[in-house]
């Protein structure tokens, strides 16, 4: 057997496996609300009951309509985003100009109804939900198995990620988007209708929850609680990385999955506890996180 | 209806409110197609919030903004911008997160018949050189007033509102700025300009409105400047 520092690497590699997947959830739910913060001044809680509903929507569109992975993998992100919008233009809009609190305790209000729904409806026991034929399987590549679907979500995490990257700071839509971050004012002085692109922005951070949730449902259960675990994780990840910052909240997902991954191997008490205690020290060091900008 | 007979921009008893305070207390002027109009007044007197009301930005107003005859008081900014109205800020508003490329072509084409990149860089050339520049907020002072300037000139707007342009800048470039509002209303720009400096404005403007306590006491055109001076003086307090 094959070891590395005294680990076997199959068990090295199988974690690290494990922390890219689960880096890939982190740096598409910290993207969300990197997006949603820069723009609408809102710290989403709501954004693991969205990524519950996502994979809700998933289980459901199967179970009701027959409607498989690859479809639900574009409409749930589209009807979550939609239920995004709405709750922008009901409830959101009238905090913008209010202390960063109020939207993080509405959305935090939001995220207990929602997934007190959830559990009324589903219960809190965990639904599976099939791995789509075309995804089973694996590919041995000698020092480890790789099963397809785990590499599918890592790479489409990956270019989602990027996509978005690049979206924002490459195009011109971005540079709107950018500039409206910065001075929202102005850039509607100059023709742009930007309460249109603050709300799309939401419904965008949203269905980026909603795609997450999707692409979880095959390896997690489905189930009303799926996104408050992991939420608490995601926000130890945006404090580390530094609000509002998009490469930023991508790279510390990755890495800080990973660096969870190796824990496990190398001191599995701790694997629990890692990020956060990495969030500490960062907060102790750089408040505003790793690659946050402001000081 | 296209009132093509009357002023471009006929502000009337126009009154504006940040929150509670009530700032503005009845402004009334005109501006005529092709001139160029300066306010003049100390600070506070009002000329910002009146540029700001102008475009829609404050936090409330009441009154009325005519431009080519459409009312413009219950619309939004951004509808504002697209009737043909650009707005150069006092603070400049140059984005730190927007390249110099970015921050010149950010505002969208309102209306055919905005300058080209190219004449923008005829009237700056030194904006040329710093294109490449990755943060519009490395630029100089000067830079950034020229960009602040030139980023509005290519949206097709005829009316620029230009907020203290020459702020905090140094001699040749406020010529170089002098140089650029007649070049612009050569090209039949027509520009309200906010100015302290009155020197600097006798240089480009038509006519002048004189503010104070968020109102227009006094009105003069250029010709008239020497005999008011004594007055401005007082007006300005200098
Ligand atoms: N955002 C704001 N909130 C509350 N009051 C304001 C605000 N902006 C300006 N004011 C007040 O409104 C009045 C007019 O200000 P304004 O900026 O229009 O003056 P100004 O003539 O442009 O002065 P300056 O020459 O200093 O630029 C001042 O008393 C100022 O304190
Ligand atoms: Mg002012």
């Amino acid at each position: 057997m094959i070891t590395i520092f005294g680990i076997p690497s199959a068990a090295l590699f199988g974690q690290l496996l494990i922390g890219l997947i689960n880096g890939s959830f982190y740096a598409l739910l910290s993207l969300g609300l990197a997006v949603i913060f820069g723009m609408l001044n809102i710290i989403n809680f709501a954004h693991g009951a969205q990524y519950m509903l996502g994979a809700v929507a998933a289980f459901l569109l199967l179970q009701w309509t027959g409607i498989g992975y690859w479809p639900a993998l574009v409409v749930a992100p589209l009807v979550v985003g939609a239920f995004g919008i709405v709750i922008e233009r009901t409830l959101l809009q009238w905090l913008y100009k209010l202390d960063h609190l109020y939207g993080l305790l509405l959305t935090f209000g939001l995220a207990l109804i929602i997934e007190g729904l959830g559990r009324n409806y589903l219960g809190s026991a965990g639904l599976p939900y099939t791995l789509p034929d075309s995804l089973r399987g694996g590919q041995n590549l000698g020092f480890m198995f790789l099963p397809n679907y785990r590499a599918w979500v890592i790479v489409a995490s990956a270019v989602i990620c990027f996509g978005t990257w690049f979206a924002i700071e490459r195009t011109r839509l971005g540079a709107y988007l950018r500039a409206a971050t910065e001075n929202p004012t102005l850039v509607r002085a100059f023709g742009i209708n930007v309460p249109v692109m603050i709300t799309l922005t939401y419904g965008f951070g949203v269905a980026l929850a909603a795609f997450a949730g999707v692409m979880a449902a095959p390896i997690y259960n489905v189930s009303p609680q799926m996104g408050s675990e992991l939420i608490i994780v995601v926000f130890a990840v945006v404090v580390i990385g530094g609000m509002g910052s998009i490469l930023g909240a991508i790279l510390t997902g990755f890495g800080l999955g990973i660096i969870e991954g190796l824990t496990k191997v190398f001191y599995p008490e701790a694997s629990n506890t890692v990020i956060f205690v990495i969030m500490a020290i960062v907060l102790l060091v750089r408040p505003a996180g790793l690659f946050g900008r402001r000081a | 209806m296209l009132d093509r007979t009357g002023p471009l921009l006929a502000v009337k008893d126009l009154q504006a409110w940040y929150g509670e305070s009530h700032i503005l207390h009845g402004v009334s002027f005109d501006v005529r197609e092709g001139e160029v109009v300066t306010l003049l007044g100390r600070n506070g007197a009002g000329k910002t919030t009146t540029m700001k009301s102008i475009m829609g930005i404050v936090g409330q107003r009441a009154g009325s903004v005519r431009f080519e005859g459409q009312e413009l008081i219950g619309k939004q900014s951004n509808q504002i911008a697209r009737a043909g109205i650009a707005l150069c800020p006092e603070e400049r508003g140059i984005f730190a997160s927007l390249s110099v490329e970015e921050n010149l072509t950010l505002p969208p084409v309102v209306r055919p018949g905005g300058l080209t990149i190219d004449q923008i860089f005829e009237l700056f050339p030194n904006l040329k050189e710093r294109l490449g520049s990755s943060q519009g907020t490395k630029l100089s002072g000067g830079e950034q007033q020229m960009l602040a300037i030139g980023r509005i000139l290519r949206t097709g707007a005829r009316l620029l509102l230009l907020d203290e342009p020459t702020e905090g800048l140094a001699p040749v470039i406020i010529q170089q700025i002098g140089k650029t509002i007649r070049a612009l209303k050569q090209q039949g720009f027509t520009i309200l300009l906010v100015e302290q400096n009155f020197r600097f404005a006798s240089t480009v403007a038509d006519r002048y409105y004189v503010m104070e306590h968020g109102r227009v006491i006094d009105q003069f055109a250029n010709a008239e400047l020497d005999a008011n001076i004594d007055k401005l003086h007082e007006y300005l307090g200098v």
